[in-house]
């Protein structure tokens, strides 16, 4: 409609304009910073960095930790959803629900939790000394190996959700033909169900990579030697050497870049037949042995995969000093939690990762939805930009848009969009929404091309102007999503600890470098119970945006 | 009540002419049926009525009025949409309101004319109710009342009824038709089921391939049809090849299947022609001079459709007592007078 059409014209090339500057600018800036050195151009920095070992190690650490965490994630991923979905065994809803728990631990609370559980002084560790009767740790948790398990049994959680998604929509009818022709199960599965599921096989692997390459924590915590190369830029920074960590930088986005490009060849004709739509039925299994023993297998990793969140919560209630030598704490307190609240120095960082958090998330829903409104027709060639600049977060690891955004306001340049932010109170709200941007976008612009054009429509035939048809139809339509998607922008906000450790200052220290340094200090329990309250807030934020998704 | 005039009003998309210049009067009060198979730009046609789809070329004018180049907002016209687009986050009385608060009318006076459509549509005290909890023809009929409510200047039908099923749709429609008598309000209705156009409307336009092949009323359009394709869409026709053999005044003498026709035809026509053929058009008789043999027998009740082979690549439809011939039976047929119509063959 008209009235639509002048509004698309004037407010999509703005949003487009912000996009870039928010979005892109500081990239390119990156780029920039990586062969300008003292205002001379040059290839200087990029080839110390190729001259460098060290460096060609951590690119490569980088590379192979994403394509174990690819490979590995993905089996345990891709097996855990098939199975729950096609399996029939006592507990299938609850188990299947389990499983996505991992997708709610903010990334350093994860690792943590892994600390209190694997680490030399964690519960395992006890145990055997506990047994052999031994005075030292029997192994020590770091370097490679720690990292790839901790990578799989956090990282699995996107191809779990994403096969059981695409198999909730999966035409049962094609299963059924199979077996009508005389495919076995197995057969049937392999035959048909696993090439179906490409797609969404390939957007796991796609997330697994992005998240395997964009990953801080856990190589922070737990690498030693073993660097990567967010690792490498940020002790690249520290030491002061600008222009080679904008090249490890760069690295690191053609590293994301290559695995945009191997995901999209894995796309494929999705999971959707012709039928409607209904989930396949479990299997039903013939004996109750079997049953038992297929719930023994199922309810058995999943207490493994969620030993952590276990691990986390019993921390959280552990006394100072009330677990050093045993193998199960001997000592219990709510103090940890009551303490959060009570004082002052500890409730701080929560405020202030609540107000970050809570700003950065509207800000992101209130600028997703004005582009999602102007990119309502996916034709357009502005819809398609708008889009992009959207998305191009997600494909950027975080570690990258932290430096790319230090560099970006550290100057003021008004003409090319550039003010100084660095160690003012907004630049690290601001990171958090633009990293948010794809995760309330997404759902944002498909409910706003989900609406019924004819919603509009009758409006104006009813006498509406756009304002009064968008306030009065659309966007009461679009509330449940947008709460939803906010609710997940703050979560991303709020656990954030990829991008805070770069752009942090005394008045921003969030929640995650507390726990940083709780866990530092030897606060163990302080840590888990902040670990603890996060999870739980993002867990109640992950409900809500299903809730809003299931409603819209 | 209002007029509507389109002239010569064409619509592309792409390379595709979507509406060839259609031009079309409707008058004060008359309910038009736009009938057409699918692609034949009627909903089109619909839209650009009501300024949802902007105009290649030509006019539109209302109550004498040029809106060709008026919003939506400005035409006023009424709608009810395909899915009836009820707004389900509002209940059946703010879904029906929401026209009137666009006119700023006074809440007193706005609620008293909810509650006079909604009686209208047999749905009283139905005002605070979920919309999602209404059953499709409920639905259908809230959709109704909020287009009617602010006293649309034109009522546009967008195939109001196929949502409905099929035991549901007869009754809807019946109510429809009534409703938008006792209401006088101009309307166009789109559909694509003929018995749906005959039943409601006072005219019929017929469109194929986005143009107007024929504007009448539905006795026009079945026993005069403009066009081949009026004759074939509008009720049920069998074709045969025929030569023409002579003319008796008006209508022309038609060789065809063996028999000897008298058909419709326009001034002039000779040579080799197309026979369009109504089921009621020929009959069973002993002494007939079509021989056929019965290939299909399709039961209807007290009477049958009987499909009967006259020849190699000929076959004709006729409407005959169920019990009148059995499949396979060799049969003897002929003409029964009215309801053949011969074009030119190309």
């Amino acid at each position: 409609m008209a009235g639509h059409v002048t509004l698309r014209r004037i407010v999509g090339p703005l949003l487009l304009v912000v996009l870039a500057w928010l979005v892109v600018e500081p990239m390119v800036l990156v780029g920039v910073d990586a062969i300008r050195v003292q205002g001379s151009w040059t290839i200087g920095p990029v080839r110390t960095f190729l001259a460098d070992p060290n460096e060609w190690r951590a690119a490569f650490n980088s590379a192979w930790l994403a394509l174990a965490s690819v490979v590995l994630g993905g089996i345990l991923g891709v097996s855990l959803g098939v199975f729950t979905r096609l399996a029939d065994f006592p507990g299938r809803r609850v188990v299947s629900a389990l499983l996505a728990l991992p997708a709610v631990l903010p990334p350093l609370v994860g690792v943590v939790a892994f600390l209190f559980l694997y680490g030399e002084s964690g519960i395992f560790a006890h145990i055997v000394m506990a047994i052999t009767h031994a005075d030292t740790p029997p192994w020590r948790f770091d370097g490679a190996a720690a990292v790839v398990l901790i990578h799989v049994t956090t990282m699995y959680v996107y191809s779990y959700l994403l096969v059981r998604g695409a198999l909730a929509t999966f035409d049962p009818a094609l299963l059924e033909a199979a077996t009508a022709l005389g495919a076995s199960r197995s057969r049937a599965i392999r035959t048909i169900v696993l090439p179906l599921l490409r797609p969404a096989i390939g957007n796991g692997a796609l997330l697994t990579a992005l998240s395997s390459l964009a990953s801080f924590s856990a190589p922070y915590v737990f690498g030693g030697g073993f660097r990567v190369l967010p690792t490498q830029i940020v002790s690249t920074r520290l030491n002061g050497d600008i222009p080679i960590a904008m090249v490890e930088t760069l690295a690191l986005v053609v590293l994301a870049i290559v695995a945009l490009v191997l995901a999209s060849r894995m796309g494929g004709i999705g999971t959707r037949g012709a039928g409607k739509g209904l989930a396949p039925a479990p299997a039903r299994t013939g004996s109750r042995r079997s049953r038992f023993v297929l719930g023994a297998i199922a309810w058995g990793v999943t207490a493994w995969l969620l030993l952590p969140h276990l691990m986390l919560l019993m921390v959280s209630f552990v006394e100072r000093g009330g677990w050093t030598s045993t193998a199960m704490p001997t000592a219990w307190t709510g103090a940890n939690y009551t303490s959060l609240i009570t004082d002052p120095v500890q409730w701080r960082p929560f405020a202030t990762s609540l107000w970050m958090a809570t700003l950065a998330a509207g800000v992101a829903a209130a600028l997703a939805l004005a582009v999602a409104m102007v990119a309502r027709d996916p034709g357009q060639r502005l819809s398609r930009w708008l889009e992009a600049g959207l998305a191009l977060p997600w494909a950027v690891p975080g570690t990258v848009y932290a430096i790319a955004l230090a560099t970006m306001f550290s100057v003021l340049q008004p003409a090319a969009g550039r003010i100084v932010l660095i160690g003012t109170l907004w630049l690290l709200p601001l990171a958090y929404l633009i990293r948010s941007l794809p995760v309330v976008g997404r759902p944002l612009v498909s409910a706003v091309r989900a609406l019924d054009p004819a919603l509009d429509e009758a409006a104006a035939s009813l006498g509406a102007g756009p304002w009064r048809a968008f306030g009065t139809v659309i966007l009461p339509l679009l509330l449940p999503v947008l709460a939803g998607a906010a609710a997940l922008a703050f979560v991303t906000g709020l656990g954030d600890f990829m991008t805070s450790i770069i752009l942090y200052t005394y008045d921003t220290r969030p929640v995650s470098l507390e726990i940083l340094g709780a866990i530092r200090g030897g606060e163990f329990g302080e840590a888990a119970a902040y670990g603890v309250v996060l999870t739980v807030l993002s867990t109640g934020a992950f409900l809500l945006a299903e809730r809003s998704r299931r409603n819209a | 009540m209002s007029t509507v005039r389109l002239e010569s009003v064409a619509k592309r998309f792409g390379t595709t002419t979507v509406v060839a210049g259609v031009s079309l009067d409707v008058n004060e009060g008359e309910l038009i049926a736009l009938l057409g198979p699918s692609g034949s730009g009627k909903t089109t046609l619909l839209r650009m009525i009501a300024g949802f789809e902007p105009v290649d070329a030509g006019r539109i004018v209302l109550d004498g009025e040029d809106v060709t180049a008026r919003s939506a907002l400005e035409r006023r016209c009424g709608m009810v949409f395909q899915h009836y687009a009820l707004f389900p986050h509002l209940s059946v009385g703010d879904n029906v309101a929401y026209g009137l608060a666009s006119e700023r009318m006074p809440r007193p006076a706005r609620e008293a004319r909810t509650a006079e459509v909604l009686a209208l549509v047999d749905l009283r005290g139905f005002e605070s109710r979920n919309v999602a909890s209404l059953s499709g023809g409920q639905q259908q009929r809230v959709a109704l009342a909020r287009a009617v409510a602010p006293h649309p200047r034109v009522l546009l039908l967008d195939e109001p009824l196929s949502n409905l099923d099929p035991s549901l749709r007869e009754r809807t429609r019946r109510e429809l038709g009534e409703l938008v008598r006792r209401t006088g309000i101009t309307t166009v209705l789109v559909t694509h089921e003929q018995e749906e156009a005959f039943d409601l409307a006072d005219r019929i336009a017929v469109l194929h391939r986005g143009v107007l092949e024929q504007l009448g009323t539905p006795e026009d359009l079945y026993q005069r049809p403009a066009t081949p394709f009026v004759a074939g869409f509008v009720g049920r026709t069998s074709e045969l090849a025929g030569t023409v053999v002579g003319t008796e005044g008006e209508l022309v003498r038609v060789a065809a299947a063996g028999g000897e026709w008298l058909a419709t035809a326009k001034a002039g026509t000779s040579g080799a022609v197309r026979l369009l053929v109504r089921p009621e058009a020929v009959r069973l008789a002993p002494s007939g001079a079509i021989t056929g043999t019965v290939i299909r027998r399709r039961f209807a009740g007290a009477s049958a459709f009987f499909t009967v082979r006259v020849n190699d690549r000929e076959e004709i439809e006729i409407a005959a007592p169920s019990a009148a011939a059995k499949e396979g039976d060799t049969v003897r047929l002929e003409p029964a007078g009215g309801g053949v119509h011969a074009w030119l063959a190309t």
